[in-house]
């Protein structure tokens, strides 16, 4: 299969302090690749490296996307190649429509008009697939949304966008019973041989409906233990203790 | 729905059409400055009655005696001796747009105004320089008694509906600017709805100001009968020159009981304009005034929209947008003066300033005595783009009554970095995540605004983008 990602001794810091240290991950072409770790390892860090995040540098260590490397290109331009981050906390603006805001970004990452009722239908099909409902489209970006309907709206603009490697940070938290089953169905149905996913997960519900192929477990900037959907049941049995030695923590 | 209206024909609008100049010769030029001798020729060249002519000159000598204001932006720039009052374009006033001179009406059709006019507007007027070249209203208005007309023709026609009303709102000591405009006013729009009619499409003037160096000073004046219902729209642009422009206009207006009246403008004036402006709107017992203001153009703007709420249970509504770019001092906002009982006002201004411009809120919402029951809420926004820009917000409130309610917020900001991260992690680069944050704080006006207004002021915040980060 063909490899998407390349990540080489990754370092990273926000200010003066190093929250990555020297990090190496490959995700092929439809794999799905869970990581796990306690509050704080550095989980959210690593997926906003990748895409870009001006706010964290990359003080050492390479990432290449499609065999290019990326470590210095500015985060539309990542997105533009196939990348795509669902936000843990995603924003909320007031005065630009769901649909305005999903079909420009569909316009930028296809280098393709969207046509305008064209595009209404998918926007219409793929909130139905999320099971919401379709006055969305004409509502504010995220604004007034409750913390599940925005992760909801993450899933659906993936969905839209359809990009090469979707990298999902937490999406599953705050999410009730049956929105979890939602979601997954949706990621399942999203994931393809073509694509791959990263998921960020505390919980497990989402790996009951998504197996992951990869397991990664990131404690203290390092990752300390890979395995597969195995290592899932094996954190859950034990608890991240475990693994702690393993980072040089007590 | 932003992309739906894209598709509307104002798609390929870009500032280049705001710019392009006419060469076109004048059938008559002032003499640059002011003079006595300037304003009775202005008067001659209009043919006007006597009354009219001892209004310019007793506004002349108060223009001469009033000091310019002191709290006002700095217009030290602007030489009056260099200013043309007066610039008639070569054309009579025409009803076809076909009759026009191929130029001034190349102009109007790059603007889109006749196609706006076939689509959705009730009257057309437009003005370039100082005289009105077209003015057309639907037959059906007429037959309702609606009168729209060029002022000109009004003063001359409807002397009796014009002479009560003409300078009263407005007077010529209000402020210096005032009794300019009084002094050498030419053209503007002349809009009378009886008792009861509802205008149900808007009427629209545009003002176009083409020769360098000139001023414009037209003079509106509606009046809604009782029971009435009209929406007007005025728009504003010239070419850039290197001399300095001036715009000097007055608007009257006069809401009768039980009348609406909705008052829009989008200002697109080049930036080396001067826009000291002046609008007052007097609303009786019922009466309702809604402005909507969006300013992006001009080197330097005065302009607070005043409506004095003398009726009982009269009521006014303000939303208004102004976008300061390098080089832009625009200093407006909006005065209501509550003076019957029970009135109700709303005040929601926003302000945008970017690449070293200034944005300055000025308001004045003055309670008196008797406007026992008086409700309003004041909200002021501000958001700026960079370190150099400048905002301030300047809110004056005078209350001389306890039983009111009033509520005033005021917020100044920045685009956070985080909001710019997220729509670009979308694709959208930094400029066009920018412009799309913008278009969203400025939604809540462009949602007020007709159509192809709102189509236009996206452009205009699309354009103040284009290519600005490196």
């Amino acid at each position: 299969m063909s490899e998407l990602l390349r990540i080489e001794n990754l370092h990273v810091s926000v200010g003066e302090k190093e929250l990555l240290h020297g990090l190496d991950l490959t995700v092929r072409a439809g794999e799905v690749h869970v990581i796990m770790g306690v509050n704080g390892a550095g989980k959210s860090t690593l997926l906003h490296a990748i895409m870009g995040n001006p706010a964290y540098t990359v003080t050492e260590g390479r990432i290449w996307f499609e065999g290019q490397d990326i470590t210095e290109l500015s985060t539309d331009k990542r997105a533009r190649l196939g990348l795509f981050l669902s936000f843990q906390a995603p924003i909320s603006v007031a005065g630009i429509s769901m649909e305005n805001f999903i079909r420009t970004a569909k316009t930028a990452v296809s280098g393709q008009q969207q046509r305008l009722f064209p595009f209404k239908r998918l926007l219409k099909a793929r909130l139905q697939d999320l099971a919401m409902d379709p006055s969305y489209a004409e509502r504010y970006l995220n604004d007034g949304f409750s913390g599940g309907e925005r992760k909801k709206s993450e899933i659906l603009q993936m969905r839209i966008l359809d990009p090469k490697l979707a990298m999902l940070d937490e999406t599953d938290s705050g999410l009730d019973v049956d929105a979890v089953r939602i979601v997954s169905k949706n990621i399942s149905d999203f994931h393809n041989e073509t694509n791959a996913v990263i998921l960020i997960t505390h919980l497990n519900q989402i790996l009951k409906f998504i197996r992951p192929d990869h397991v990664h477990i990131l404690i203290g900037g390092r990752i300390v233990k890979e395995g597969g959907p195995e290592l899932v049941d094996e954190v859950e049995a034990n608890g991240f203790d475990a693994y702690r030695s393993l980072a040089g923590e007590a | 729905m932003a992309e739906e209206r894209k598709k509307s024909r104002i798609d390929d609008v870009a500032r280049s059409i705001y710019d392009v100049k006419d060469a076109v010769e004048y059938a008559y030029k002032a003499d640059a400055g002011l003079t006595e001798d300037v304003v009775r020729e202005i008067s001659a060249q209009k043919d006007e009655p006597d009354w009219m002519l001892e209004k310019r000159l007793a506004a002349l000598a108060l223009y001469r005696k009033l000091d310019i204001a002191p709290w006002m932006p700095d217009i030290s720039e602007l030489d009056m001796d260099h200013i043309d009052t007066y610039v008639r374009p070569k054309t009579d006033m025409k009803a076809r747009w076909e009759d026009l001179p191929e130029n001034i009406r190349e102009t109007f059709d790059r603007l889109g105004i006749p196609e706006a006019e076939k689509k959705s507007l009730a009257g057309v007027g437009a003005q370039y320089d100082s005289e009105v070249v077209y003015h057309n209203v639907q037959e059906e208005m007429e037959r309702q008694g609606v009168i729209y007309v060029d002022f000109e023709t009004a003063v001359k026609e409807y002397p009796e509906l014009v002479k009560p009303y003409f300078g009263r709102l407005i007077t010529p000591n209000y402020h210096k600017f005032a009794a300019l405009h009084y002094a050498v006013w030419s053209g503007g729009s002349f809009v009378y709805v009886p008792k009861g009619v509802d205008v149900k499409m808007p009427l629209q003037s545009y003002f176009r100001l083409n020769a360098p160096g000139a001023g414009q000073f037209e003079h509106t004046l509606i009046i809604v009968e009782e029971g009435a219902k009209c929406h007007f729209i005025e728009g504003c642009s010239a070419p850039r020159y290197n001399v300095a422009n001036l715009h000097a206009g007055a608007v009257e207006l006069f809401v009768k009981k039980g009348a609406t009246l909705r008052y829009s403008t989008i200002e697109n004036w080049s930036k080396n304009m001067y826009n000291l402006n002046t609008k007052r709107a007097l609303v009786e017992d019922d009466g309702h005034m809604i402005w909507v203001s969006g300013s992006f153009g001009s080197h330097t703007s005065c302009l607070y929209p005043d409506t004095v709420l003398a009726g009982d249970r009269s009521s006014c509504e303000f939303t208004g947008i102004t976008f300061a770019g390098k080089g832009q001092f625009l200093d407006t906002g909006s005065k209501v003066e509550c003076i019957g009982r029970d009135t109700h006002l709303s005040i929601h201004s926003k302000s945008i300033s970017k690449g070293g411009g200034a944005a300055i809120y000025r308001g004045v919402v003055h309670i008196g005595p008797k406007a026992a029951g008086a409700k309003g809420a004041i909200s002021c926004e501000s958001l700026m783009l960079d370190n150099e820009s400048r905002s301030d917000t300047i809110p004056d409130i005078i209350i001389e009554n306890d039983n009111i309610d009033l509520g005033h917020e005021a917020k100044i900001g920045r685009i956070p970095e985080e909001d710019i991260y997220y729509l670009m992690s979308r694709g959208l680069s930094e400029e066009d995540a920018k412009a799309m944050l913008v278009r969203g704080f400025a939604e809540p006006i462009s949602k007020a605004l007709p159509l192809e207004y709102a189509v236009e002021m996206n452009r205009l915040i699309d354009l103040e983008f284009e290519g600005s980060i490196g």
